[in-house]
């Protein structure tokens, strides 16, 4: 596995065109200087609200593609749901908004060195940025499946994309309104054992990515995990998108998803105790006294 | 307005002087110590300043504040930390940090070679804790003052925050003054959330203080109205943001009013240039720009730019003819 660093810029970016997808929002951005950082996984962080907003916090999306060239120059697209009034007034921007960017920020997938087998599993819009990682597994000769799951199909992002894409595709709707009635992991382990998986890369919401990381670590399989916390600066300082992770020597520690991720090994996380300060971790109140 | 403010303590400023030459002195001093210039980070938003490096030079703003450190690792609270409210934001971090002996390893260190000068923020438990901190600090290379923090309100016991007491306050600041080199100025910060910040203010002077930091977060909480429970795993937060800058300039005015020679670092709210006019105005000589930093990372030089251009568009050529300058008696100006 390897990763490349990036440097993240702020830029006065302009949303470029803005359309429906289903229940979510596209959007493209011109960004100049970002997408040519950046790297599948990564992600953005914009500016809500206009100068004199109430809405003081940036909003971070996950980079769905980029394009660096084209007459534009740089864009970034992202895919979101508006459900607040920071994502509702990105979701009203118009061509030519002006709308402030930080990238690439955190760091992407690890990509393998070698041609392999990779399962790609997202879901709802948490789907986003696996399909430029398929496209760059692909350009490395590796095997790609999707797995693609969503609460109904109004809510499934990118099987389209996927169907171009991947060697099968696997999909699970919550109400069945389209594929398989279910969740992802009800097929996970049947999609690897006919693709040969190596390793498995997921976005999604926390308890998709646990359940990913069980059937993973079940049969002996990578996972990288890319999640969404939620975070007020997306840049490091602010230290509220931290999670439980245990580090190479086993010790937990309350990390950054920004910066330290937002990917991470699955069996690193410590899933179950999201949302809490286990005791052994390094600094806890019960350990220091 | 009225009210017993300062009726014998205000100082008369002049009218600033109006120079032909388009040439500003941002310079300032927080005590013995002279900054190239007013504007500051605030602790707790900028970590110890290098993720803010890949934004702008840290060394081109007047100090970096860094985040309060203690003597131990310490893992900070449960997740969610924050909440966003109107013009403002809830945070209940709980000091996350990597302790005295790792910033001394990799962080003070760090910013002394980017040419940043320090103002390090120090947090304890105890009085000893406090003097402890200090005197790891002594000696430490690009240590320009200490900031001390005796009013994060994330912490379990609303009776630990020592701000909110004279005598403890007074405690912990001489403490931490009897324990860090004489050309050190040691700043107390305060907390808002107490019956009356001047009477805190002095006892802190009193005990050794060199200066004063005005306002830490209030103390705030929200309700998340699907689940019908607190947002914030801690329950209770800190409130930042321009919905608290009244509150700052106006414990920034009571204070430099009482206190007019004790230099005061100005923090609550800022994040326009004019919102730091408006506390310097109000008596602060230098000011940090701290949630802002959240929503524009180039928030701490944009202020200064636009600081500099507010200072000039008024007519003061220095940056320190504003300090205090709306207490002026003098009706003319």
């Amino acid at each position: 596995m390897t990763e490349a660093t990036s440097r993240p810029v702020q830029v006065h970016g302009e949303v470029l065109t803005t359309r429906r997808v289903g229940a979510y929002h596209h959007l493209s951005l011109v960004a100049p200087g970002i997408a040519e950082q950046t790297r599948p996984g990564q992600f953005v962080a914009l500016a809500v609200g206009g100068p004199d907003t109430a809405l003081l916090l940036r909003r971070a999306f996950s980079i769905y593609r980029v394009s660096s060239t084209g007459v534009y120059g740089g864009t970034v697209e992202i895919v979101f749901a508006a459900r607040g009034p920071g994502t509702e007034w990105l979701a009203r921007q118009q061509p030519h908004s002006p709308v402030d960017v930080v990238g690439p920020l955190g760091r992407p997938f690890a990509l393998p060195r070698e041609p392999v087998s990779a399962t790609l599993v997202g879901g709802g819009y948490g789907s986003a940025p696996l399909f430029g990682l398929a496209e760059t597994l692909r350009s490395r000769g590796s095997r790609v499946d999707f797995v693609l799951g969503a609460g109904s199909e109004q809510r499934l992002f990118g099987a389209l994309d996927a169907k171009r894409m991947a060697s099968t595709v696997a999909i699970t709707t919550d109400d069945g309104s389209t594929g398989l009635r279910g969740r992802v992991t009800d097929v996970l382990a049947q999609v690897m054992e006919r693709a040969g998986t190596d390793v498995v890369y997921a976005c999604g919401p926390m308890a998709m990515l646990q359940a990913v990381s069980r059937v993973c670590a079940d049969r002996g399989v990578t996972a990288q995990c890319a999640v969404e916390e939620s975070m007020a600066c997306g840049i490091g300082v602010c230290m509220t998108c931290v999670l439980p992770v245990r580090d190479e020597d086993g010790m937990t520690r309350m990390v950054r998803s920004c910066v330290e991720g937002p990917v991470f090994r699955g069996e690193a996380v410590r899933w179950e105790d999201v949302g809490t300060v286990p005791d052994d971790t390094y600094g806890a109140p019960a350990a220091a006294h | 307005m009225g009210g017993p403010v300062a009726r014998f303590s205000v100082r008369t400023v002049p009218a600033p002087e109006r120079t032909a030459e388009p040439r500003y002195d941002l310079a300032t001093r927080l005590a013995s110590v002279e900054l190239p210039n007013p504007v500051l980070t605030a602790s707790g938003c900028a970590a110890a300043g290098r993720e803010l490096q890949q934004f702008f030079d840290v060394a081109a703003l007047g100090a970096v504040v860094t985040k309060s450190i203690m003597l131990e690792p310490r893992s900070g609270r449960a997740t969610p930390r924050m909440a966003e409210t109107p013009s403002g934001m809830l945070n209940s971090i709980g000091l996350q940090g990597p302790g005295i002996d790792a910033f001394l390893a990799h962080d003070l260190p760090w910013l002394h070679e980017h040419g940043a000068r320090a103002v390090v923020s120090i947090a304890g438990g105890s009085v000893e804790e406090y003097a402890e901190l200090a005197g790891r600090l002594r000696g430490a290379a690009g240590l320009a003052a200490l900031e001390v923090n005796i009013s994060c309100p994330n912490v379990a016991n609303r009776g630990l925050v020592f701000a909110c007491d004279a005598g403890a306050a007074a405690a912990v600041v001489s403490a931490v003054r009897a324990r860090t080199a004489p050309g050190v100025p040691v700043f107390a910060k305060l907390s808002a959330d107490v019956t009356d910040i001047v009477a805190i203010a002095r006892a802190c002077v009193d005990a050794g203080a060199d200066g004063l930091s005005m306002i830490n977060t209030l103390l705030g909480m929200a309700l998340d109205l699907d689940t019908m429970r607190p947002v914030l795993a801690g329950v209770t937060g800190g409130l930042s943001g321009p919905a608290i800058k009244p509150v700052a300039v106006r414990c920034i005015w009571q204070v430099h009013a009482a206190l007019p020679d004790v230099p005061i670092i100005g923090m609550g709210g800022v994040r326009s240039g004019l919102d730091a006019l408006e506390l310097m105005l109000a008596g602060a000589c230098a000011v940090s720009v701290g949630t802002a930093v959240f929503g524009d990372p180039g928030a701490p030089v944009r202020v200064l730019r636009e600081l500099r251009e507010a200072l000039s568009a008024r007519g003061f050529g220095r940056a320190a003819d504003a300090v205090g300058y709306a207490h002026r008696t003098d009706r003319t100006t």
